[in-house]
């Protein structure tokens, strides 16, 4: 078993026509993913991939033919909001967004129009989610991830590589590996990948790579301490990060004195959770 | 990015929020011509993007022009919070009854947009939430209904506004929700809100944050920033498409990806030593990229050593690398440099790099080690 995706999955590729969606759909491909449908207005009856995978004018199209069931966007920030409405109404079940820069209020209400439907949406600004010998969905690099049993979850993109990495040299490998993406509005959070993790028989131990701003991680802990049973090992990203600038992702601000590294690990720790000092400690914790 | 406060009330007054707003002056003249304008008391304040500025004597009481004109020569060129005041705002001073605090936040937790409000207006809301936090009445906007009638009246009553002023505060806080979501706002306070002596409801003071996910859609807010609030560094960095801050130690850090990059910067300081800066090269490994992002570490003078950490994936290790070499044919590199390449063509990465004279370390350990010895000439 795995959470999210697996050999089952049926991927459609929002915006996968242009330069980067193409790069990495071959990616996606070449993996194992099973990339059934791409799509972009007006391409439609086009076929990319060494003519394996056709091309539709919209999601709803594309879900008709060929059965997709989850969505992946690589459509810019302009038009990454629109894009991902069209995947819910679709009816697809899960959406992975990478797009970066998408505005904070356009979040605000995707969130709170999705959370009225039987949806996932991870991301945006996520590096997307990888089932180690089975499917990725997004620009996770395969090679640097084998199968296991650790789940892992994280809001970085390179510094969740860093740690995929470390695990695989130190022979671990992963069951899911899900990035949710750093901005302060996201579809998904450390608490539901946490309870998916909890749930997923394949799954043994949990790794959580956190970093400063919000409150997410104190709430993962809060729920730790309540619902998970399996053993969790976090790092916080942030820790020598001034107050009041934002570190890169959107989401990555210490404000008004809260959101710091500090108390995300004193959460965390007194739930039992070991918090590891630097990525490398992380495989010699689990 | 966060407005001044007559950026703020500019706004304000465009979507129809009532408030007192005056002409702005860069000299002590234009003060005086800006009080004269207004006539009677008036208030001069420092516009500045900083906190605290009434505590550090920005803001003065003028009873004529006069007053005004040397009050404002007292707070031009004041540094407060290590920023230069610029200009000052000459609004009319108010006969004030109450004040009160109304503003708007996003709840990340909660993913919903959330109003503010609080009986004690006039001091920092974060003060308030400290000393008196039942003060503080909170009332989330759900961005698909939006801020409805009902929902403001609790907050009236919460804060014990009179009834005659109900109508007008519903209007100012729905006004005030617009004002918000039009502008991609991530806060907005009116603070103080006043009841003047003569029983109007007005803002005094404005405050306004917009989200920088959001600035490619509003040149016309683009255009108000203010390069004060910046390390020119910082500003330089962005028109390289790099996320750059920086720290003030003596090891100047180029990491691809933010998460990274932070604990590329913690890693150091566990080792001993102090990162110069954050620095984010993102995906791409141009050598143009590389070479602008060395020059913006080398233009601080406290850099003694640099690491250089990519994790390849997408990003290829050996493209950096070429990055690095061109760079270093473009600029002169006086400190030693460590660089640690993983992941995707890492090899080949360090083989170009060997006949560069530079330090190289296999893992983050080994590079936080090389680096701090590096930076204290060991």
């Amino acid at each position: 078993m795995s959470i999210l995706i697996d050999r089952n999955t049926r991927l459609v590729g929002q915006g996968i026509t242009g330069k980067q969606g193409l790069f990495h759909a071959r990616l996606m491909m070449e993996y194992g993913t099973n990339l059934v449908a791409g799509v972009t207005p007006g391409k439609g009856g086009q076929w990319i991939l060494d003519d394996k995978v056709p091309v539709f004018d919209s999601v709803k199209v594309a879900v008709e033919a060929t059965g997709a069931n989850t969505s992946v966007i690589f459509v810019p920030a302009a038009y990454a909001v629109d894009s991902i409405y069209e995947a819910v109404d679709a009816g697809v079940r899960l959406i992975v967004c990478l797009t970066e820069w998408v505005p904070i209020s356009d979040m605000l209400r995707v969130r709170n129009y999705i959370d009225q439907k039987e949806v996932r949406l991870v991301g945006p600004n996520c590096p997307g989610i990888i089932t180690p010998g089975q499917a990725k969905v997004g620009i996770i690099p395969g090679d640097i991830a084998i199968p296991g049993n650790v789940g892992i979850v994280s809001r970085s993109g390179t510094l969740t590589y860093e740690v995929l990495f470390a695990l695989k040299e130190a022979g671990i490998g992963a069951s899911t590996c899900v990035g949710i993406g750093g901005d302060p509005i996201n579809g998904t959070d450390f608490m539901d990948v946490l309870r998916m993790f909890q749930e997923d028989g394949r799954t043994e131990k949990i790794v959580l790579i956190g970093e400063i701003g919000g409150s997410d991680e104190e709430k993962a802990a809060e729920f730790i301490g309540r619902h998970v049973t399996k053993p969790v090992v976090a790092f916080i990203a942030g820790q020598s990060a001034p107050p009041g600038k934002r570190m890169g992702h959107a989401g990555a601000i210490v404000e008004g004195g809260t959101g710091t590294a500090i108390e995300k690990i004193r959460a965390l720790e007194a739930v039992h959770v070991r918090v590891a000092k630097h990525p490398e400690q992380i495989p010699s914790l689990l | 990015m966060n407005l001044h406060e007559y950026q703020t009330k500019r706004i304000f007054l465009d979507h129809g929020i009532p408030t007192l707003l005056g002409d702005v002056a860069a000299t002590p003249s234009e003060a005086k011509t800006a009080a004269d304008k207004l006539g009677g008391r008036v208030v001069v304040k420092a516009q500045v993007l900083a906190g605290g500025r009434g505590k550090a004597g920005g803001i003065k009481v003028a009873a004529n022009s006069g007053e005004a004109q040397q009050a404002a020569a007292s707070i031009l060129g004041m540094q407060i919070n290590g920023l230069p005041v610029r200009k000052v705002l000459i609004d009319p001073a108010a006969e004030i009854e109450r004040e009160i605090y109304l503003g708007i936040t996003n709840d990340r937790a909660a993913r919903k947009a959330v109003m503010i409000a609080s009986a004690e207006g006039g001091v920092e809301i974060e003060e308030v939430a400290r000393r008196n936090p039942t003060k503080i009445v909170r009332q989330h906007i759900n961005p698909l209904y939006g801020l409805r009638s009902y929902e403001v009246r609790d907050l009236a009553l919460s804060v014990d506004l009179p009834r005659p002023h109900w109508e007008t505060f519903i209007r100012v806080a729905q006004k005030l929700w617009e004002v918000y979501q039009q502008n991609d706002a991530t806060l907005v306070e009116i603070n103080p809100l006043v009841i003047t002596k003569d029983g109007k409801l007005i803002g005094l003071d404005g405050k306004m944050s917009i989200d920088d996910n959001a600035l490619a859609r509003h040149p016309e807010l683009e255009a108000l920033r203010d390069h004060d609030v910046e390390e020119a560094t910082e500003t330089e960095a962005k028109t390289h498409g790099l996320s750059f801050i920086k720290l003030g130690g003596d090891i100047g850090c180029m990491v691809n990806g933010a998460g990274l990059a932070m604990a590329t910067m913690d890693i150091i300081k566990l080792y001993g030593g102090e990162p110069a800066n954050f620095l984010d090269i993102g995906g791409g490994a141009e050598a143009e990229k590389v070479s602008a992002a060395l020059g913006i570490i080398l233009q601080d003078p406290q850099v003694k050593a640099i690491l250089i950490n990519i994790f390849g994936g997408i990003t290829r290790c050996d493209e950096v690398a070429r990055g690095i070499l061109a760079a270093l044919d473009q600029i002169e590199v006086r400190v030693p440099m460590v660089a640690r390449l993983v992941g995707t063509n890492a090899q080949e990465g360090r083989d170009l790099l060997a006949g560069a004279h530079m330090i190289t370390a296999s893992s983050l350990i080994d590079a936080a080690e090389k680096a701090v010895a590096a930076s204290k000439g060991l």
